[in-house]
């Protein structure tokens, strides 16, 4: 069913550059950081191209074991400040929150709009740092190799970290306020779309935790330019420190990666399904649990550092109840798919892929968590498994879910659904095949940020290799089909997938200021007739 | 759009007791009182924060929502706070080793 | 007392060019809030979650603070009492005087107050903080004249050398942190300054001036905190 676009939408409210880029349309600024977030994806995956082209033989013969120390961190700062952490909040919640509560707008535009800015900046003092020669000390900047012996330009991309931090927090801002303050009449907080439970969730992470990442790589910055001495114990600094306050933001900050895609994947699972969520207070409370009880398990990072035993076991106690809210997630998904009508399409088969590759990912958080399995498997490709299966098999895979199911109200136009089952099949084999094999060899022995390798690991590199191989064309073909669909793609309608929701009942693409007229909200807005109710079998 | 509007005299008042407790505290630290001196300057410091936060700042007529994110702020650092110390405090604690 | 007084004047009401908005509103009611009200609540939450940010920026230093304050207590000590105490305390008063100032600033657009009250307040509080910021400045001068800025020049002729450079590295990172708010809060109320001259805040439209004195405040808690921790520490006690 297909209706004629209206003839004015967002998309052509007002021609030129200018236009674009002083928006104050919360959706004009999702799409700009759609085009930003695209490229530092394809800017990662470079240099992960390059790791594992490197890892194909165990010698370091691709490229010089410096260089080689240059990809992977690279690869780290890239993939989560300027991708992982932005990308579905920016995008699919910059576009989507106000439509879903019923307002025109977040609560601070040019905030928003200046969050984009902020973002850019730091992107380019990253972009500027990899240009004049990288950075060599991983993504986590550890002290004291970052503060004084790393030759690299630490305090380049340390800076570009600490600007768009600042992006990050405006977001989290917006948000907060948004929700709090800018309801319509009747959307009362139980019946706001799980999207929204997780984007607030996640919020409160960005405004608590990203402050002292902030000051933690400020104070990097500053022991590197004027040699003091605050985490180089060679000058009287403690590096343990270093690592408790880096980590108190980063372990938070992977729940800012992967709660938004919780919330995409609840979204997803309940219009695939035909169904309301089953247990809709448990899942949104257990968005906020996520939230607060992650801030308390920072120090499993720190088992191996010199942290004390005693730290070490209330950190892993800690960590093991952070574990009960995803379960809860997981196991309501599960039951709200059981006899519902199920249709298979390309947002669903992500959604699913989500919910089988994080729960293998969580497992393998569980194992890590436990103290003693953790001397072991620290610093192996173990630990490179299981971040990669629930950063990636998790946060990515409810990112393309995301971007697949909004992506006929966000331009108007569906995409070839053929094409985009082909690659969802193709990015699954693909990550898969990838990084099964590296808890294998993380298990076997085999050190994450080594060039080379002990011989008797190289099939699985190998397996590895043609398997991220086949991910990276996994992620090329919705490139070229989201592209082509702009042009040539038949008009989608305002609800081609027959869903419930806000977004549904306005035109694709939406109208600037959204609703015609603020909308009265009297019940819940996604709500689906049990299958029985309808004479579904 | 109003607010609460609390009289001059209150605003006086306050400044009066921070100006107070500025004297009071540096008094104290002249004074030898053990582990008390740490004690009092922090609980001093405390209740000076206190009345900027509750009268300069209004949070004592604001929402619940208000006070629910000045206290979030406040209980989060005690959260970073008390768990790094954990390490600190608890090291050398297990016979034989510096952990 | 906050009764109008005779010179209020109801704000003037914003006219809509032909086709652009539905009912007349107040002129400063941005077009994604449906009310006064709304703005205002929006804009102050939005304040007080920017001071959680805040709250643990410079919260990470207070924890580097007390992490090395409990490895070495003593070289803490020795390091606090080449402060100047004085210089801190006047410091304190200072920005308890401009909280002061600035409470009033509020009061005075909350209740209407005409601008030239309001501006005398808002320039009160500006004069002390840039008193602050002046003491400020002498105290770092003398520190670069003592030769105990943190660095390859660091001298320390006291106990104690490697804790009293710790000391004073956190000495500069917290006040230093700590200025360079005050400097951004002089900036935004010198803005406020200009706003309040040209008589655009009153009981209908404040939040400005609000949402300034939360952040002004917020800096002057920060102080509140500051001057014990550095300035303060065993002043009964001197070792050899």
């Amino acid at each position: 069913m297909v209706s004629a676009p209206p003839t004015l939408n967002y998309l052509n409210n007002g021609y030129g550059l200018k236009s674009w880029l002083l928006t104050k349309d919360h959706k004009r600024i999702a799409l700009l950081y759609l085009l930003s977030i695209t490229f530092f994806f394809f800017l990662g995956g470079f240099f992960a191209l390059m790791i594992r082209l490197e890892l194909l033989t165990p010698a370091a013969d691709l490229v010089q074991p410096d260089t080689y120390n240059k990809l992977f961190t690279m690869h780290g700062v890239v993939m989560v400040f300027f991708f992982l952490i932005p990308s579905i909040p920016a995008v699919l919640g910059n576009f989507l929150i106000p439509i879903m509560i019923g307002a025109k707008d977040l609560a601070f535009p040019r905030i928003n709009l200046a969050s984009w800015y902020i973002y850019v900046l730091g992107g380019l003092f990253t972009i500027v740092a990899a240009i004049t020669g990288g950075v060599d000390t991983g993504w986590t900047f550890y002290a004291p190799y970052s503060t004084s012996a790393s030759n690299s330009h630490v305090i380049t991309a340390g800076l570009g970290v600490f600007i768009t931090g600042f992006s990050s927090i405006l977001t989290g801002l917006n948000f907060i306020v948004t929700v709090h303050r800018m309801r319509a009449p009747g959307m009362t907080w139980f019946r706001l779309p799980l999207f929204v439970w997780a984007h607030y969730a996640t919020s409160l992470i960005m405004i608590l935790g990203t402050p002292v990442i902030a000051i933690t790589v400020l104070l990097v910055a500053v022991e590197r330019a004027f040699h003091l001495g605050i985490f180089d114990p060679a000058l009287g600094g403690d590096p343990v420190l270093f690592q408790h306050l880096f980590w108190f933001y980063s372990h938070p900050a992977v729940y800012i990666m992967i709660l938004p895609a919780m919330g995409v994947v609840a979204e997803l699972v309940q219009a695939f399904s035909r169904k309301n969520i089953f247990g809709y207070t448990f899942v949104a409370f257990s968005s906020l649990a996520i939230a607060i009880i992650g801030f308390l398990v920072w120090g499993h990072h720190l088992f191996v550092s010199g942290q004390s035993t005693y730290a070490g076991l209330i950190f892993s106690i800690l960590s093991f109840f952070v574990a009960i809210p995803s379960a809860v997630k997981v196991f309501n998904w599960t039951a709200t798919i059981y006899k519902g009508s199920v249709s298979w399409d390309s947002p669903m088969l992500y959604a699913i892929g989500f919910i089988g590759l994080f729960t293998i990912g969580g497992l393998t958080g569980l194992f890590l968590a436990t103290l003693g399995m953790d001397i072991h498997l620290h610093d192996t490709y173990f630990i490179i498994a299981h971040f990669h299966y629930v950063m990636v098999g998790g946060a990515i895979f409810g990112y393309l879910g995301g971007l697949h199911y909004w992506w006929p109200k966000i331009t108007g136009r569906m995409y070839p659904e053929g094409w985009a089952k082909f690659a969802a099949l193709n990015v699954f084999v693909g990550f898969n095949l990838t990084f099964f094999p590296q808890f294998i060899v993380g298990y076997l022995g085999m050190p994450r940020r080594y060039a080379m390798y002990a011989p008797e690991f190289q099939v699985y590199n190998v397996l590895s290799t043609a398997g991220a191989t086949i991910l990276g064309v996994g992620y090329l073909i919705p490139m070229v089909y989201f592209l082509w669909s702009l042009k040539h793609a038949p008009l989608a309608g305002d609800n081609p997938w027959g869903a419930r929701g806000l977004e549904w009942e306005i035109p694709s693409p939406p109208p600037t200021e959204n609703f015609p007229a603020t909308p009265i909200v009297t019940e819940a807005t996604h709500q689906y007739a049990p299958s029985r109710e309808v004479g579904i079998a | 759009m109003s607010g609460h509007v609390a009289p001059k005299s209150m605003y006086y008042a306050v400044f009066a007791a921070l100006i107070v407790g500025t004297a009071l505290t540096v008094a104290v630290a002249f004074i030898d009182l053990g582990a008390m001196n740490n004690v009092l300057m922090l609980g001093i410091a405390m209740t000076k924060a206190m009345l900027v936060i509750l009268f300069f700042m209004h949070v004592r007529w604001s929402s619940r929502l208000t006070w629910v994110v000045v206290a979030s702020g406040f209980f989060w650092l005690l959260i970073l706070f008390s768990l790094t110390m954990s390490d600190y405090l608890s090291r050398g604690w297990v016979e034989g080793t510096w952990r | 007392m906050p009764d109008a007084p005779s010179h209020y004047h109801p704000p003037p009401v914003a006219i809509h060019p032909p086709g652009h908005g539905p009912t007349p509103h107040h002129p400063w009611l941005q077009h994604h809030f449906d009310s006064m009200e709304q703005q205002a609540e929006a804009s102050t939450l939005g304040m007080w979650v920017f001071l959680v940010t805040e709250i643990m920026f410079f919260g990470g230093l207070f924890m580097a603070y007390l992490v090395y304050r409990h490895a070495s207590p003593t070289g803490f000590q020795e390091a606090s009492h080449h402060l100047n105490i004085y210089w801190g305390a006047a410091n304190t008063a200072i920005l308890i005087v401009s909280s002061l100032t600035m409470a009033l600033a509020v009061r005075a657009a909350q209740t209407s107050q005409p601008p030239r009250t309001q501006v005398f307040w808002l320039g009160s509080t500006i004069f002390f903080g840039l008193c602050f910021l002046g003491i400020k400045g002498i105290e770092y001068h003398d520190k670069f004249k003592d030769h105990i800025v943190p660095g390859p020049n660091f001298q320390w002729e006291g106990l104690y050398p490697k804790p009293a450079e710790q000391f004073y590295s956190l000495y500069f990172a917290m006040t230093g942190l700590h200025a360079l708010h005050m400097i951004i809060g002089v900036g935004i109320m010198s803005v406020i300054l200009v706003m309040a001259h040209k008589k655009i805040f009153d009981r209908d439209y404040y939040t400005p001036v609000e949402v300034a004195g939360l952040y002004w405040h917020f800096v002057d808690i920060v102080w509140i905190f500051l001057f014990p921790l550095l300035y303060l520490i065993g002043r009964h006690y001197h070792a050899g």
